[in-house]
């Protein structure tokens, strides 16, 4: 099973904004273990999550050619706990673009309201400096990526 | 803008971009030693700092890249004397006094310090 943390896109504005939504359900067994006794979606996977739905904008902007990969997490923070039947929200906004690099601004909403900041940058890693060879095929978008965007860009076949 | 408020504005920019205390950004705070940057902040901060002042900063001008690749310009751990010269003419923003007195490559993340970056933004208003 792909790790996937969202479940599908509710918004694509290519190259400027990207919405996704998260049902936190009790049958998934993560919740589980943080905590048994009390099973709460884990922060760290709020950022997966947000890195997800920039990481596919930041990916559209070349077509899916270059493998974008989560470099720094700007800024995480959140004031609240997400729990099993709560629906979360990614807003992800472009902030800067460039051939080596990307940022975005992110905000959590859960049901509705605003619980989070979550600004990231991603790296292009065919473009790093250090001059590193990566495998040719992309191994972050693979087919499970670019169908959820599908029904959002001209010509998409989903 | 006068030096003293683009520093102020570079120093905000560090502390977005660095997650610091405002006061540990000083004129001489190294980026790497002091304020613990890695390579992706590099780019963060360049990012940061086109847009806070609105201008565009070509990749490689305000942190040079491919000098220390360059064989030509490293022999033994140390910059030559054309590795010198590449440095200066890249670098008229960064003070190389110390530096040239022994150019151990592995010193010249020193070059990049918070002064570095205004004297860059200074230079680039006033083109």
């Amino acid at each position: 099973m792909r790790w996937m943390w969202i479940d599908r896109f509710t918004e694509f504005l290519p190259g400027k904004r990207a919405v996704a939504i998260k049902n936190v359900s009790l049958a998934e067994e993560h919740v589980h273990d943080h905590y048994e006794a009390f099973p709460m979606h884990p922060a760290s996977l709020m950022i997966e999550g947000m890195a997800q739905t920039g990481g596919i904008l930041v990916g559209q902007m070349t077509n899916f050619q270059e493998k974008v990969v989560l470099a720094k997490v700007t800024k995480a923070e959140f004031d609240d706990i997400v729990c099993p039947g709560d629906q979360l929200t990614y807003e992800a906004d472009m902030e800067s673009f460039a051939r080596e690099a990307a940022s975005i601004r992110g905000v959590v909403r859960k049901n509705g309201n605003p619980i989070g900041t979550v600004d990231l940058m991603f790296s292009h890693v065919d473009q790093n400096l250090a001059g590193t060879k990566f495998p040719e095929e992309n191994f972050v978008f693979t087919g499970s990526f670019q169908r959820m965007v599908a029904p959002f860009l001209e010509g998409g076949d989903g | 803008m006068t030096e003293t408020e683009v520093f102020a504005k570079v120093q905000e920019t560090l502390v977005d971009a660095l997650g610091v205390d405002d006061d540990e950004v000083t004129p001489q705070a190294t980026l790497t030693g002091d304020l613990g940057a890695e390579s992706i902040d590099f780019l963060d901060i360049v990012f940061r700092l086109e847009k806070a002042f609105n201008i565009k900063i070509p990749r490689g001008e305000l942190f040079p890249d491919n000098i220390l690749n360059n064989p030509e310009f490293v022999q033994n751990g140390r910059l030559t004397d054309a590795g010198l010269k590449e440095l200066r003419q890249r670098m008229p923003h960064a003070d190389l006094t110390e530096f040239e007195k022994n150019p151990d490559i592995n010193k010249m993340a020193d070059l990049f310090k918070v002064q570095t970056i205004v004297n860059y933004i200074v230079g680039k208003l006033a083109a």
